[in-house]
């Protein structure tokens, strides 16, 4: 519990730096009101990041799926796609368990936006790879083991 | 910006407009050393991309320094037809950026 509470602290503190760089006029809010979360990509566990940025509890689906190499031979370039079923969508988290920081990637979807995302990611070892789906208030999350021969972070 | 760091194709087929771009960018993680002195290379990364039509914000994607060098981001997206233009901006967490208006094939 301490633990959470420290987390918590340090994400208030981080917020309040973010607002301030907002009014400063360093950093341009667009119009969705998702912010990039601090806490969240220097998150040191899956259920920590996911907490950041408010897609924990999630449910395993596979609707959700995740193309990616079995085996990644350069890890610091993983090709991943990563596509779901569900109807109305609205957020998709792209996370490599194996990682120092386990987020890679956060993507607010709009009005429109298919639930798909295709990237690439740094891998630092053997891991998981997580996809996270929000739709209709639910989270939905799926995951596939991709084995790196050579890590992609640190070095 | 000196040099163009976006590349964007963007396709438009029935309703869906399917788009790919590429950022040129260095994603350092802030996790490496330099090998020559030893050094912890500074975290420099893009943290934001906003994919804008019409006004209509359809994508935005916060990354981190786990997103590979040279970053490539797919995404669909429906209500767009031919001959749009579609805005791809980025932001790194030095605060600098660059923004490139790409018309819909």
């Amino acid at each position: 519990m301490t633990m959470k509470r420290r987390v918590f602290l340090k994400g208030s503190l981080a917020a309040g730096t973010v607002s301030v760089a907002i009014s400063a006029g360093l950093l341009t809010p667009g119009p969705v009101l998702a912010t990039w979360s601090k806490t969240a990509f220097e998150a040191k566990s899956v259920d920590d990041a996911l907490q950041g940025i408010g897609l924990s509890g999630a449910a395993e689906s596979s609707d959700i799926k995740i193309k990616a190499p079995d085996i990644a031979e350069n890890g610091a370039v993983v090709p991943i796609t990563v596509s779901a079923g569900m109807d109305g969508a609205e957020a998709i988290a792209i996370l490599a368990s194996g990682n120092n920081v386990p987020l890679t990637s956060n993507y607010v979807l709009g009005n429109g936006a298919e639930p798909f995302v295709s990237t690439r990611v740094k891998m630092a070892k053997t891991g998981d790879v997580v996809a996270v789906v929000k739709a209709g208030g639910k989270v939905y999350m799926n995951k596939k083991e991709v084995k790196v021969t050579i890590g992609g972070c640190g070095g | 910006m000196a040099k163009k760091s976006i590349k964007v194709r963007a396709k438009a087929k029935g309703d869906m407009t399917t788009v790919k771009c590429l950022i040129s960018h260095p994603m350092e993680t802030g996790l490496r050393k330099d090998k020559k002195t030893g050094q912890v290379i500074p975290a420099h990364f893009v943290q934001e991309v906003i994919g804008t039509h019409n006004g209509n914000t359809v994508m935005t994607a916060h990354w981190s320094g786990g997103i590979s060098k040279n970053p490539y981001l797919s995404f669909k997206f429906a209500g767009a037809k031919k001959g749009d233009t579609l805005n791809i901006s980025w932001t790194d967490n030095k605060g600098a950026g660059d923004s490139l208006d790409a018309t819909i094939k």
